[in-house]
């Protein structure tokens, strides 16, 4: 309180004492933020408006829904986009249960695998994609020690398996960052001296308290799957991101109409990302 | 003795059973596949160690392919560092209404996520031959950017393309580090006589150096290893090194399959050192952020 009159103070000076060329100054400073803001509100938005406005082209000389109708109706899109759709489900449980145990594990009982199990959840991103796909082909390939592109359901093992390495790094960030507010220590020590068990702790008592981290991860896995190219393409599983490929190839509007579908699922995930974190945003205090 | 030592391995294993299933699951679905790929890279055709394989990566055809990867990903990491630094700054500040802010990086973040396919869609309905963007500049002020050489289908297009998610993770990984500089230092410079300028350049900028190249380090890394962007927008015209090494793993080109393994290593080799930069000077960077 006491430094209060002492800042008002110098405010009131400095605002008389700075000269006009100083002054100037900030205003071309400001005119320049305002240019490179414009050029980045241009340069993020002139796509998604193209990308709107050349969707709605189908129809020579009118705008229309012809491209969204006609890809809605393919039956390659309705079976593409609810494989992957499933298998974004898949990748989430497993990633989960993967995740969940090893996170809790090393706060509480094995901090010093924490630097281990950091670096791991790590490397799918320092690891190209496609080389971890590389890896699988030869594998698991039919003639290895574990035959899993033998069969479809093999190959469809493996591609969730695929995604849910690929996720590891979301999900990992995820849950660790919703553990990080509560008491592992003392939750665990309370529902063990009521008798619980591994699994009622990990899935009745540390799940619900971090339902929220899990939904942003989730749903960031759910938008990375859903789009994703190259693992379904090499592992030659029938999903949406290799059915958007041959899309392109082969029609004009629709690639547009896919794109803008795209690009709302992501917009919706993120959107409700934001949405977990604010609806319930103190799970553990209402207890 | 018995009851005790049965104590020991119990607790011992209810120490190490939540990690177990994901060190398996990792060892088996992420450490052992990339090893796989790393020892294949020293095999020759008959199975002995050789370092020939590797050689043959400095062949003009691959090498070629691996200079096209790190050119694109040079130019779009820097730019894209670049701009989007800009671009941070003037938002938080510049003198931007603050309320630009969290919109701002809520897009970002979708931004930085819209990658693969339906980014070369959006483009080439705003930049492609009957482009948006492209038919406007024609009908509104006779401008043909086809007539005048430019071209999506081309290296700087693929660069341009690629500036939309770099940009905006540059924006998203900046931001933090933008609102860590102390107003107080930007007061003491100015009370020192500074320009705007002379503070950016003389203050801010040196303190922001290691967030600056290290997420330029992160951006490299990032393009380095994408490829269905460029899959859909160029098909194979631009021969990527990941372009190069799907058409391979697919059986299209190369005869020899052990080069696939050193396309592979190389581009392991490549994506670790641009993600070491990455994490030394994150921590580095981490110090003035306190």
């Amino acid at each position: 309180m006491t430094d209060f009159p002492a800042t008002k103070r110098h405010q009131k000076t400095d605002a008389k004492t700075i000269p006009a060329m100083a002054r100037r100054k900030r205003s071309v400073g400001s005119v320049f933020s305002w240019a490179v803001f414009v050029f980045g509100v241009l340069y993020f938005a002139l796509p998604l408006i193209g990308m709107i406005e050349f969707s709605l082209r189908k129809r020579r000389g009118t705008y229309s829904f012809d491209a969204y109708t006609s890809v809605l109706n393919d039956s390659q899109f309705q079976a593409t986009f609810t494989y992957s759709v499933v298998m974004s489900l898949v990748t989430i449980l497993l990633g989960m249960i993967l995740v969940l145990p090893a996170a809790l594990w090393v706060r509480i009982r094995l901090p010093r695998m924490r630097p281990v199990i950091e670096f791991i959840t790590l490397l799918p991103l320092v690891i190209p994609v496609i080389v971890i796909a590389f890896g699988y082909l030869r594998m698991f390939n039919t003639s290895s020690l574990l035959p899993m592109t033998g069969s479809v359901t093999g190959t469809n093992i493996l591609l969730a398996f695929g995604y849910a390495t690929l996720a590891l790094p979301y999900m990992y960030r995820a849950i660790d960052n919703g553990l990080r507010t509560l008491d592992v220590q003392t939750l665990t020590e309370a529902a063990q001296i009521l008798g619980a068990g591994w699994f009622t702790i990990l899935f009745r008592i540390m799940l619900p308290n971090v339902f929220t981290a899990l939904l942003s991860g989730a749903f960031l896995t759910f938008s990375i799957v859903l789009g994703e190219y190259v693992f379904a393409a090499l592992l030659d599983r029938p999903a949406f991101g290799p059915y958007m490929i041959w899309t392109g190839g082969n029609r004009a509007y629709e690639p547009a109409a896919l794109a803008v579908i795209a690009f709302t699922i992501t917009w919706g995930c993120m959107g409700l990302i934001q949405l977990a974190g604010r609806l319930f945003p103190h799970t553990r205090a209402q207890r | 003795m018995p009851a005790a030592r049965g104590t020991i391995i119990t607790k011992t294993a209810t120490n190490w059973i939540g990690v177990i299933p994901f060190l398996a699951f990792t060892a088996i679905f992420l450490l052992l596949p990339t090893v796989n790929i790393v020892l294949g890279a020293f095999r020759g055709p008959d199975g002995g160690f050789t370092f020939d394989t590797l050689m043959k990566l400095f062949e003009p055809r691959l090498a070629n392919s691996f200079w096209l990867s790190i050119r694109v990903s040079l130019f779009s990491a820097a730019l894209g560092a670049g701009l989007g630094f800009l671009v941070a700054a003037s938002v938080i500040h510049g003198g931007l209404p603050a309320w630009v802010r969290a919109p701002m990086v809520t897009f970002s973040g979708v931004a930085a996520n819209f990658a693969g396919v339906p980014l070369a869609f959006a483009f080439i309905a705003t930049l492609g031959r009957l482009g948006l963007v492209t038919v406007l500049l024609k009908d509104w002020f006779g401008i043909n950017i086809y007539a005048m050489g430019f071209n999506l289908i081309s290296f700087w297009g693929l660069v341009f393309v690629y500036l939309y998610f770099q940009m905006s993770l540059m924006i998203l990984i900046i931001t933090p580090a933008l609102e860590g500089l102390r107003r107080e230092w930007r007061e003491a410079a100015e009370s020192l006589g500074a320009t705007g300028l002379q503070y950016w350049r003389m203050v801010a900028i040196p303190v922001l150096l290691p967030s600056l190249l290290g997420t330029f380090a992160l951006l490299f890394a990032n393009s380095f290893g994408a490829i269905a962007t460029a899959q859909a927008l160029t098909g194979s015209s631009q021969s990527l090194i990941t372009v190069q090494l799907f058409a391979q793993i697919r059986g299209d080109v190369l005869q020899d399959p052990n080069l696939g393994y050193a396309i592979a290593f190389g581009m392991i080799v490549i994506t670790a050192v641009a993600n070491t930069i990455y994490i030394v000077l994150r921590t580095r960077a981490e110090k003035w952020q306190k």
